[in-house]
């Protein structure tokens, strides 16, 4: 069972009140961005084994979307935290750091 | 003038609490900032309850004001006046970037009675209905099985829960047999 506390209403939200949105801190690429840009935009996703950082949605709560970071092997929650931001917060990076260190995610380590 | 009636015709059901269509019900959304000066006046003015805290109730005289999520209230009132008080809260807030709307006809809303509603609404939604961790004066939108739902408390042996109009037959169903007479745990 996962479950995310949603940091727009508080909720400590079981998986089943909730919507995965797939893959965090996407750079959106569109009109004017190379054709290999644009594929890697729609279809070029992580697929962790260990730390990953994804969007969810509080779909039967407050409605609201936010961010999670957690390991996909263990289902361990390091955090979750606004979705008005393109990257994780410092806190939360020198959190997963701590408890999985060496670990690695696109740009972040 | 069409004759407006509830999905559920008033439908009741007795068993390890009372089950009933609550009847028609005003309830006007507002969206906008629920921090700011034009909003809660708008509010207060209208309500004389105020902006509630996060998932939490206020209520006054025939108003109850429903925090739904951060940017979103419910204003429940008599049916018969939601239009009224539509127009006002829309008066108030002219210039603003607000939303007000009556919805009462897009909703269901069921009352549950007795000590026994805390185990039938635990039964079916992933909520923590222990008395010390959910009350009078909390609200919490979630999941009632398969549909969305938002409960709240009115006292310790009364709650409502409000769902889509469209799925307020399944919403019976779900609590008529949540709560049916031999299916105590007695948890609580
Ligand atoms: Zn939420």
């Amino acid at each position: 069972m996962l479950t995310l506390t949603c940091p727009c209403c508080g909720v400590k939200a079981e998986e089943s009140e909730l919507h995965g949105g797939g893959e965090a801190h996407l750079t959106r690429f569109g009109p004017g961005s190379s054709e290999e840009e644009f594929h890697d935009y729609l279809f070029a996703r992580e697929n962790a084994k260990g730390v990953h950082f994804e969007r969810w949605r509080h779909v039967h709560g407050c409605g609201k979307w936010f961010h999670a970071a957690r390991c996909t092997a263990t289902l361990q929650v390091f955090g979750t935290y606004s979705a008005q931001t393109t990257e994780p917060p410092a806190d939360l990076l020198a959190t997963i750091r701590e408890k999985r260190p060496g670990w690695s995610w696109r740009d972040f380590s | 003038m069409s004759e407006a009636v509830t999905a559920m015709q008033m439908a009741e059901f007795d068993g390890l609490c009372r089950v009933a269509d609550a009847g028609l019900q005003g309830m006007i959304v507002l969206r906008g900032d629920l921090g700011s000066d034009a909003l809660r006046s708008a509010v207060q003015d209208l309500t004389g309850a105020g902006v509630p805290k996060v998932r939490r109730v206020l209520s006054k005289g025939t108003f109850s004001v429903l925090w739904m999520s951060p940017d979103e209230l419910m204003i429940l009132c008599p049916y018969a006046q939601a239009d009224a008080h539509v127009a006002t809260l829309a008066k108030a807030l002219e210039g603003q970037q607000a939303l007000v709307a009556n919805l009462s006809d897009a909703r269901a809303v069921f009352a549950l009675t007795g000590a026994g509603l805390r185990e039938v609404v635990a039964k079916v939604a992933p909520i923590d209905m222990a008395p010390g961790a959910f009350g009078p004066g909390d609200i919490r939108r979630t999941r009632f099985a398969q549909v969305s739902a938002a409960v709240w408390m009115t006292d310790d042996t009364s709650a409502r829960v409000v769902c889509f109009r469209s799925v307020a037959e399944y919403m019976f169903n779900l609590l008529r047999t949540a709560a049916h007479p031999g299916a105590g745990v007695g948890f609580f």
